[in-house]
Order: C-alpha cells, then sequence, then structure tokens
C-alpha cells in the first residue's frame, strides 16, 4: 500500500514575473517501511515535493502513486479522503487545534474518520501513551512543550493507523534532546507498525536517523544513499 | 463525546469580549423587540377594545345596505324583539337596538344639525361608554319618555343646559316632517370632540313616534366577552339570522374599516424599523464570524491538510454561529420577556401620545401584551438573520487551499 512512486513530477511557481521550479522531473520510489530523510538546502523544493506527495497539491505533470492508488487526476474531495485515510502529517509547528486538549486533538481526527465515540477516547489514550504522553492527555497545546506538542502531532498522525506519515521539517522549532526523542519515536514506529516515514530537514542530526537519505538541489534530486542508521541503539 | 461541538463551544470563548459584544448585541436587539412588538400588540389591542366599546360594539345587526348609504327607511323590522331573541344567541354578550336620523335641533337661541340616535335606556350602557359620560344631569330612563342628552360642545353650542327645552325637526321613515320638544337632562363628555359636537339621545320607543318607524330600528349593537370571540359569534349570528336575508351581520372590521387600516399601515412602519435592527444585527454577526473565520486561516488548513472538507469546516462555523445566536435568542426571550411581563401588569407611560390614545378611548397607560408572537417572532427572526450572516464567511471557506491556507500568517 505505502509503496510511493513518481515519474517526472514537475512544479512551478510563478512570483512577480519570475518562473521558480521547485519541482524539476523528479523521479522518486520509496518502499513500504522504509524510512527517508529528504535534505538539501533551503528553496530545493523539500516541501514541496512532500505535498505533492501527500495530495496536499497537485504537480503541473507527472505520476504520482501510493500503493494502488494514483494521486494525480485525483479530485480535491478524493485527495482529501485519501489523505484522511492513508497518509499521515506531521508539519513544522503551529499544527495543533489550541483549543483543544491533547486527547481531543487526537479524537477530532478520529471523529471525521468515523470512528465510533467510544473506541476513541480509549484509541486516542493508547496513542498518546505510545509516543510517551501518558498523564499529559487532559493539557492543551499552550500547556505542552515544544516536543510535547510535537509528540501529539505524531499521535494525531498515526492514530488512524496511515501507512504513510509525511513529516515536513519536525524538528526545526525543537531542542536538540526533544528533536532526538521525536525521531526516536519515529524510529520506533517505523520498526514496531511498519509505517513508511518521509521526513524533510536541514539537521545533520536527524539525517543520521535515515536509512536512506536523499538529496535535493533545484527542484532536483541530486543524491539517493541508503546509510546505516547511526543514532539507532540497536 | 463529539468534539466538534467542543471545539464550537471552545472557538466562540476565544475572544471573550468580541462575543459578549456580538451576543450582547443579539439580546439588545431582542429585547427591544420583544418589548416593541408586544407594546405595538398592546395597544392595538387596546385601540381596537377602547375604540368598539366607546359606541359601536363588536358586532352589528343591520338592513342589507345600511352600512354603506345610511338611509332612514333601510331599517330593521321590530329592533327591539330581534334584540331581545339575540341575546340568547351563545356566545354573544351584551345587546341593544338602536336607530339613527339626522335632525336640526334649537334651542331657543341657536339651531345645529344633530346625529339623533334613539337607544334602549335599560341596554344601551352595556354596549357603549358614552352613557357612562354624563358630566351634568343624568343619563336617559324611560323607554319613551321624551328627554335627550346632548353631547357637552353641542350644549354650548346651543347655549342649553339640563332642564332646558330643545326642538329637533327632521324626516320620518316616510318622508313625512318630524319635529318633537324634548327635555334636556344629561350632557355627555366624550372627550371626542366630533361625538361632543354633534351627538344627542333619546329613548328608542319615543324615536320610532317621532320618526314614525313603528316598531323599526337601525341596528343590533352586540358586544362580546373577547376580541378573539368575534368571528365564531357572528357565525353564530350569521346562523341564527340565516332565513333573514335583509338583515347583515357586520363585525367591526366593516363596521371601522379605518381601524385597521391605521393599524396596517402602522405596523407596516414597525416593521420597516425592527428590519434595520435585525439587519444591523447581522452585520455585527457576519463581522465578528468573517474575522473569526479569517484569524483561524492557519489552523483551518491544517485541519485541510489533515483530510477534512471544506463543507466539515464550513459546519463548524455554521455551529459556532448557531451558539452565538442560541445564546442571543435565549438571553434575549428571557430579558425581553421579563420585562414586556412587568410592564404588561404595570403598564406604561408614552409620553407625547396622549392625543392619539384619548381619540382610541384609551386611558393613559399602555400595557404591551406578551404573547408568544410578541415574545418569539422578533427574536427568532433575529436568530435566522445571524445564521444566514454566517453564510458568506463560511462559504469563503470552500475557496480555501491546505498549502496556502497553511502559509498564511
Ligand atoms: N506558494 C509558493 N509561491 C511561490 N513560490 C513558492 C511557493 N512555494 C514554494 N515556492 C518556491 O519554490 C521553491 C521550493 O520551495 P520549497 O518550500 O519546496 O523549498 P524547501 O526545500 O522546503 O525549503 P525550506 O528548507 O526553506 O523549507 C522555492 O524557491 C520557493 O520560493
Ligand atoms: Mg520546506
Amino acid at each position: 500500500m505505502s509503496d510511493i512512486s513518481c515519474r517526472d513530477l514537475c512544479k512551478t511557481f510563478h512570483q512577480g514575473g519570475d518562473t521558480i521550479t521547485a519541482l524539476d522531473r523528479v523521479c522518486l520510489e520509496i518502499e513500504e517501511g522504509e524510512f527517508v530523510c529528504l535534505s538539501g538546502p533551503s528553496g530545493s523544493g523539500k516541501t514541496t515535493l512532500l505535498n505533492a506527495l501527500g495530495g496536499l497539491d497537485t504537480p503541473d505533470s507527472g505520476e504520482i502513486a501510493i500503493g494502488e492508488h494514483r494521486l494525480d487526476g485525483m479530485s480535491r474531495a478524493e485527495l482529501a479522503d485519501m489523505r484522511l485515510r492513508h497518509i499521515g502529517f506531521v508539519f513544522q509547528s503551529y499544527n495543533l487545534i489550541t483549543v483543544l486538549t491533547a486527547r481531543e486533538n487526537v479524537e477530532f481526527i478520529m471523529q471525521v474518520q468515523g470512528v465510533p465515540a467510544r473506541e476513541r477516547t480509549r484509541l486516542a489514550s493508547g496513542v498518546l501513551a505510545e509516543v510517551g504522553l501518558a498523564g499529559l492527555e487532559n493539557r492543551r497545546p499552550a500547556e505542552l512543550s515544544g516536543g510535547q506538542q510535537q509528540r501529539v502531532a505524531v499521535a494525531r498522525a498515526i492514530a488512524t493507523r496511515p501507512a504513510l506519515v509525511l513529516a515536513d521539517e519536525p524538528t526545526a522549532n525543537l531542542d536538540s534532546r526533544s528533536a532526538a526523542q521525536l525521531m526516536d519515536l519515529f524510529v520506533s514506529l517505523n520498526r514496531e507498525r511498519g509505517v513508511t516515514f518521509v521526513i524533510s530537514t536541514h539537521d545533520a542530526r536527524v539525517m543520521r536517523y535515515a536509512r536512506r537519505l536523499i538529496g535535493m538541489r533545484d527542484g532536483r534530486i541530486v543524491s539517493d544513499e541508503r546509510q546505516q542508521p547511526i543514532a539507532m541503539d540497536i | 463525546m463529539n468534539v466538534s461541538w467542543v471545539l464550537a463551544w471552545r472557538n466562540i470563548w476565544r475572544h471573550r469580549r468580541r462575543t459578549w459584544l456580538t451576543v450582547g448585541a443579539m439580546v439588545f436587539c431582542n429585547v427591544l423587540l420583544v418589548f416593541l412588538v408586544s407594546l405595538q400588540l398592546g395597544s392595538y389591542q387596546m385601540m381596537i377594545d377602547g375604540s368598539l366599546a366607546a359606541y359601536t360594539g363588536h358586532i352589528q345587526v343591520q338592513r342589507r345596505g345600511y352600512h354603506d348609504d345610511q338611509h332612514i327607511y333601510q331599517s330593521v323590522p321590530a329592533v327591539m324583539e330581534l334584540a331581545s331573541s339575540l341575546r340568547s344567541v351563545p356566545g354573544v354578550g351584551e345587546v341593544a337596538a338602536r336607530a339613527e336620523a339626522f335632525a336640526l335641533a334649537s334651542s331657543a337661541q341657536r339651531s345645529f344639525g344633530i346625529l339623533l340616535t334613539g337607544v334602549q335606556p335599560g341596554y344601551e350602557p352595556a354596549v357603549s361608554t358614552f352613557p357612562g359620560k354624563v358630566r351634568e344631569g343624568r343619563y336617559l330612563q324611560a323607554d319613551d319618555a321624551r328627554e335627550i342628552v346632548i353631547g357637552a360642545l353641542l350644549a354650548q353650542n346651543l347655549k342649553a343646559g339640563v332642564g332646558d327645552e330643545l326642538t329637533f325637526i327632521g324626516s320620518g321613515r316616510d318622508g313625512s316632517f318630524a319635529a318633537a320638544v324634548a327635555t334636556v337632562v344629561g350632557i355627555l363628555d366624550t372627550g371626542l370632540e366630533e361625538v361632543d359636537r354633534s351627538m344627542a339621545q333619546i329613548p328608542l320607543g319615543w324615536f320610532q313616534q317621532v320618526f314614525a318607524m313603528g316598531d323599526a330600528g337601525h341596528s343590533v349593537v352586540i358586544r362580546v366577552p373577547s376580541l378573539e370571540q368575534v368571528g365564531d359569534t357572528a357565525a353564530g349570528l350569521r346562523a341564527a339570522l340565516a332565513g333573514r336575508n335583509e338583515l347583515v351581520v357586520l363585525d367591526w372590521e366593516r363596521l371601522m374599516p379605518g381601524l385597521r387600516q391605521a393599524i396596517t399601515s402602522d405596523m407596516a412602519s414597525a416593521w420597516f424599523t425592527y428590519g434595520v435592527l435585525v439587519l444591523l444585527v447581522a452585520f455585527s454577526v457576519l463581522n465578528t464570524q468573517l474575522m473569526s473565520v479569517l484569524e483561524r486561516t492557519r489552523e483551518f488548513g491544517v485541519m485541510l491538510a489533515l483530510g477534512m472538507r471544506p463543507a466539515q469546516l464550513a459546519r463548524l462555523v455554521g455551529m459556532e454561529t448557531l451558539m452565538l445566536a442560541a445564546l442571543g435568542l435565549g438571553l434575549g426571550v428571557a430579558g425581553g420577556g421579563l420585562l414586556a411581563a412587568y410592564l404588561s401588569y404595570a403598564g406604561f407611560v408614552y409620553p407625547g401620545v396622549e392625543e392619539m390614545m384619548a381619540r382610541f378611548m384609551l386611558g393613559g397607560r399602555i400595557y404591551p401584551q406578551l404573547s408568544p408572537v410578541s415574545l418569539l417572532a422578533g427574536p427568532l427572526t433575529v436568530f435566522l438573520g445571524a445564521l444566514l450572516a454566517a453564510l458568506y464567511p463560511a462559504l469563503r471557506l470552500f475557496r480555501l487551499q491546505p498549502v496556502a491556507a497553511m502559509r498564511a500568517l
């Protein structure tokens, strides 16, 4: 299901007469259960690529398939349904609903998915415990640290058991300890649940967690290496 | 637990002051509307009651055609017997027979045109407030005495007082010359200039003799216990008079069309005012909800990214507006209801309209009338207006793209 394949993805932006090529004929295959980091300088197209893979934005041309689902050619509503059921997102920051508690943030997306009310509470508590937030379920985002907030976002992303999680610079606003804890969490979810992760980052410490490191520049993939993840204690 | 409702409820309290200002505007408008509509309906009720109680009554039985063309020969035969028989119709309250004629009244010094009414002294006080307005002397007593009561201004113009004799001249039902001399026994001061200048009443029995009416008269006046019963009672009367095609049963709307018109035109101008009020509140809701949607663009972007549909976001905004509007409705109905209930009990002085009130035979105090209509019509309109006003901000959400929205500040 989570095999990602894209071919010849192109995306340009027009800004005040300039044409910016954010994705330039990107081809990429990612297999189920991989743990991938996208790296590259600012403006190299990491976010644009993640958005395209997640069906948040439509490329100008090219093909994207997630499992048997072809994203190019899907309607807005079909894309929304695809995101809701099959893809988890973690963004850089500000991505929780501030007036809802940790548990409610998780429950809310489950409610949108149609999980029955009785199961929601149980499942939400379970996922929050899994990301290490047992006991903090009833706090609102403002009452949590940045690292804890990102864990809530992770809990929300995996609550619906997606096969693929896309994270766009999830550690950018975290101190190094919280960043390491979040990456550990990603690694263990990848290992225990088999969730495919694609994480964009500038951060060399984050890249060390990846088993596959993809480098981007000017909208193109310039390197694609498999590596032994050093930061893993196994 | 349904998270959407929790979310909607907490969202409206993100900006406490703004929410209270918006709810406050709704409550203020609702209280005002409940008060104004109650006052309006109450004063209409009083206007109708006062006007009809004075003289016209709720229903009259007349000869067909008399109401439009008041000729003395358009008469109701055996009018007093008819009045007695109608007393037994269910729902009929008070009944009195009358006859009317134009005449020239002369005192020793002067002459004036008058509207002379023949009344049943025993029954007239129950259908009209005029007999109670005797300022000097007394009201008529015997059914065939040669007595007359006259309006205060007429008395002044004729320079006639209680005990003086008046001559009146007119033409009888058969076209004959009708004339008689009557002793003034009472002066009526109704407060209505036109009436006080031209009204004179004599006993019906004597009227019939002088104007060659035989046993006939012109109308049977009926008062029912309350305005709501007019329709049913009129229907009962029509059934009772089914065989008598020459007679018609006229209710107050036919008898005094001006009254209904005055109310209708007053209502039209009032609705305009209410409409403006509701519009103002709707715009305040529109403004609040638009701001609240705009400042949450990022958050909505995240929700869209997670796979929510614009329609679900719009529903959230709808739920928030529903809560705001429900608060305004609840508090407004409670506040307005209490105010109107208190005033409907204690009464209320409306400065500057004494003259108009006098014209409709009202006392100095107005009693607003609290009813389901006056309590709910305004606030429910505000409620619907608020929901409609939220449509625009809610519909804007359909244009939102997740990526662009998340990039918004
Ligand atoms: N909505 C947009 N309008 C105009 N240009 C855009 C838009 N989104 C991205 N771009 C441009 O496309 C290029 C790629 O942007 P992208 O955000 O994908 O880079 P990135 O690798 O994620 O950078 P960063 O590391 O700073 O997040 C950049 O030049 C950027 O300015
Ligand atoms: Mg980026």
